[in-house]
């Protein structure tokens, strides 16, 4: 073997190291899974499901700031939020939720010893079977997709806001800075990629789970064919 | 009963739809009261409505080229307003807008048209040059006046009208069935809002119409007739009858029923709405008018100017009613937080893009307008007094 010189060595090193960091970057990034959609009979396959468990939500608002960040959502309004629930002796129900708990909650409004219980209840847009927003838009621009996702389409929507008022939930707000309506989307630009919704990516409790309904092994058929569950509103 | 704190949903910190939203059911309920007054008297022959019917089509007329304004203004993407004509969503009943309002606006101007044809011939036989050539045009190349054709107008004039009345109930109904099919607002979510609305509406016209009829004629410093605005008097004071009526009773129901919903409507009458519905909407502005009105049509006056007086404050008590009726539904409705838990706040703003000097201009626009139709279309042949 030919001596090569310090400098040749350590050049080689260098980019040898350089090109495994960078290899490895795209190797091991890259989460997306083919779930399989490829033609709209595929999209009728998927019937997606979410799960809220108010047992282990901590109230913690990393779900909120994940939402937030992901789909840019503007200042003061919400696609998803933790309300926190303070029952006390009296019978009195005190609910608060600050800046939708984005920053978490701070000190209880009831006093300690007077609490019988308290809990947290995230909530977001329940993609309704038969949507009254869906029902209400003028123009179409409210839909729901194949596989049940209620999404709005922003390049038709007018702006009238009868779907804000219709949803039973006040899930929906107008973006004042584009003129149009908007709402939880399930994150459906990350579930065509086997990606989770931002926000059941960021609880670390679980207390959030999606996934497809049709599907009799998903984790949420599991979930909803061992435990109670309710929904939200149901006489409506 | 739980007793709670106030807490509304974090995007129910504002609410979407403004005083606009206020205006456009008041606009459009004028336009149709005041045209079912002047049906009235080309479909079922009521000679005494005789002198306001073209006053009555022609106000019409002004206040539906208004009715649009608000909406525009509020809407988050007006230059897609087409949109509700060309995809619509026949589900919702916005979508019927465009359409019902089109084809109003058709029967509107056909019938105002054939209406002032003789006038206008008249008119195009007097004068000489470019005038001459624009009534020609407004014509439609068609001068002849005969017998015949007057005999020809009136009966297309009473085909319209009859169309008309059941098309301005849907213009307005339709407004009432958009806040009252709502399941998700337990104060606007009632099958009786339909209803509510188109009787409020004819007392809106009948109001307006008696307001305008006796301010112009004071100005002009003619004679009204009498005739005519006492049957106008009476039936303002039964439509109002009835019109309130139909609200109370609807909230009667709501309240007897004691549904989860009470609770929190009972608080916005006893807190937020206390002084627009309860003192103002009902109190001042229903009663003292029902009273007024029931003087007015049930006991013999000596002097008669003091009865046409009464039946004019009457008429402005009743138009603000009304305004009150549709602030307190569009607004107090969105007041509610649908958690049923608490309360959100609402006043607009002086020059907000949809505030308070941008209402009054919307709301002053249509009777200046009726000023400027009166030089094209004069409304009234009067007596001087």
């Amino acid at each position: 073997m030919e001596k090569i010189e310090r400098r040749q060595f350590l050049k080689l090193g260098l980019y040898s190291t350089a090109g495994v960091l960078v290899g490895s970057f795209f190797a091991f990034a890259k989460t997306e899974k083919d779930i399989g959609v490829k033609s709209y009979e595929d999209l009728l396959k998927f019937d997606w499901g979410y799960i809220v468990d108010t047992t282990r939500c901590i109230g913690c608002g990393s779900c909120v700031r994940a939402c937030k960040v992901e789909n840019e959502v503007p200042d003061t309004f919400f696609r998803t939020w933790v309300e926190r629930y303070e029952i006390s002796d009296s019978k009195k129900v005190h609910v608060d939720s600050p800046n939708g708990a984005i920053e978490s909650f701070k000190e209880n409004n009831t006093k300690d010893s007077e609490i019988d219980k308290a809990y947290f209840v995230p909530k977001l847009c329940n993609h309704c079977y038969d949507s009254p927003c869906t029902q209400v838009c003028p123009v179409g621009a409210s839909y729901t997709s194949p596989d049940h996702v209620v999404l709005i389409d922003k390049k038709h929507c007018v702006g009238c806001g009868y779907c804000v008022q219709a949803c039973p939930y006040g899930c929906r707000y107008i973006d004042e800075s584009k003129g149009v309506a908007d709402k939880c989307t399930l994150c459906y630009h990350r579930i065509h990629k086997g990606e989770a919704p931002a926000c059941v990516n960021a609880c670390p409790r679980n207390a959030r789970i999606y996934g497809n309904l049709k599907d009799p092994n998903s984790k949420i058929n599991k979930i909803l064919n061992q435990r109670r569950y309710g929904v939200l509103k149901p006489e409506l | 009963m739980e007793s709670f704190n106030n807490f509304v949903f974090p995007n129910e910190l504002h609410i979407t739809w403004t005083v606009m939203i206020v205006l456009y059911p008041y606009i459009t309920g004028m336009v149709a009261g005041a045209f079912i007054v002047s049906s009235f008297y080309h479909v079922f022959n009521m000679e005494k409505l005789k002198t306001v019917a073209r006053f009555a089509l022609v106000s019409s007329l002004a206040f539906l080229l208004f009715a649009t304004v608000p909406l525009l203004n509020h809407l988050g993407r007006p230059e897609r307003a087409f949109y509700i004509m060309m995809t619509p969503n026949f589900s919702s009943a916005m979508s019927g807008f465009g359409f019902i309002y089109t084809f109003y606006m058709i029967i509107v101007v056909l019938e105002i048209w054939l209406s002032y044809r003789v006038e206008f011939i008249q008119k195009y036989n007097q004068s000489k040059g470019i005038a001459k050539l624009i009534y020609h045009l407004i014509l439609l190349g068609n001068v002849t006046d005969n017998e015949n054709t007057r005999r020809i107008d009136k009966k297309f004039v009473i085909i319209l009208a009859g169309f008309g009345i059941p098309i301005a109930c849907i213009l307005h109904g339709y407004v009432g069935f958009l806040f009252g099919s709502i399941k998700a607002n337990p104060w606007w979510s009632t099958p009786l809002m339909f209803i509510i609305f188109i009787f409020s509406a004819i007392v809106s016209g009948l109001a307006v119409l008696i307001f305008l009829y006796q301010f112009v004629h004071w100005l002009r410093k003619k004679m009204v007739d009498q005739d005519c605005l006492n049957l106008m008097a009476k039936w303002l004071w039964g439509f109002m009858i009835i019109a309130v009526t139909l609200e109370l009773m609807e909230l009667l129901s709501v309240s007897y029923e004691n549904t989860e919903r009470w609770a929190i409507l009972k608080q916005l009458m006893e807190g937020k709405l206390k002084i627009s519905y309860v003192y103002l909407q009902i109190g001042l502005f229903s009663i003292v008018p029902f009273l007024m009105l029931t003087y007015t049509s049930l006991y013999k006056f000596k002097n008669i100017s003091i009865k046409n007086l009464i039946i004019w404050i009457s008429s402005v008590m009743l138009l603000l009613q009304v305004l009150f009726m549709r602030w307190n539904v569009v607004i107090g409705g969105q007041l509610i937080s649908k958690s049923l838990r608490g309360f959100t706040e609402y006043f607009p703003g002086l020059w907000d893009k949809e505030g308070i000097i941008v209402s009054f201009l919307i709301i002053l626009v249509p009777f200046l307008l009726l000023y400027l139709f009166d030089k094209v279309f004069p409304f009234f042949k009067e007596k001087t007094s």
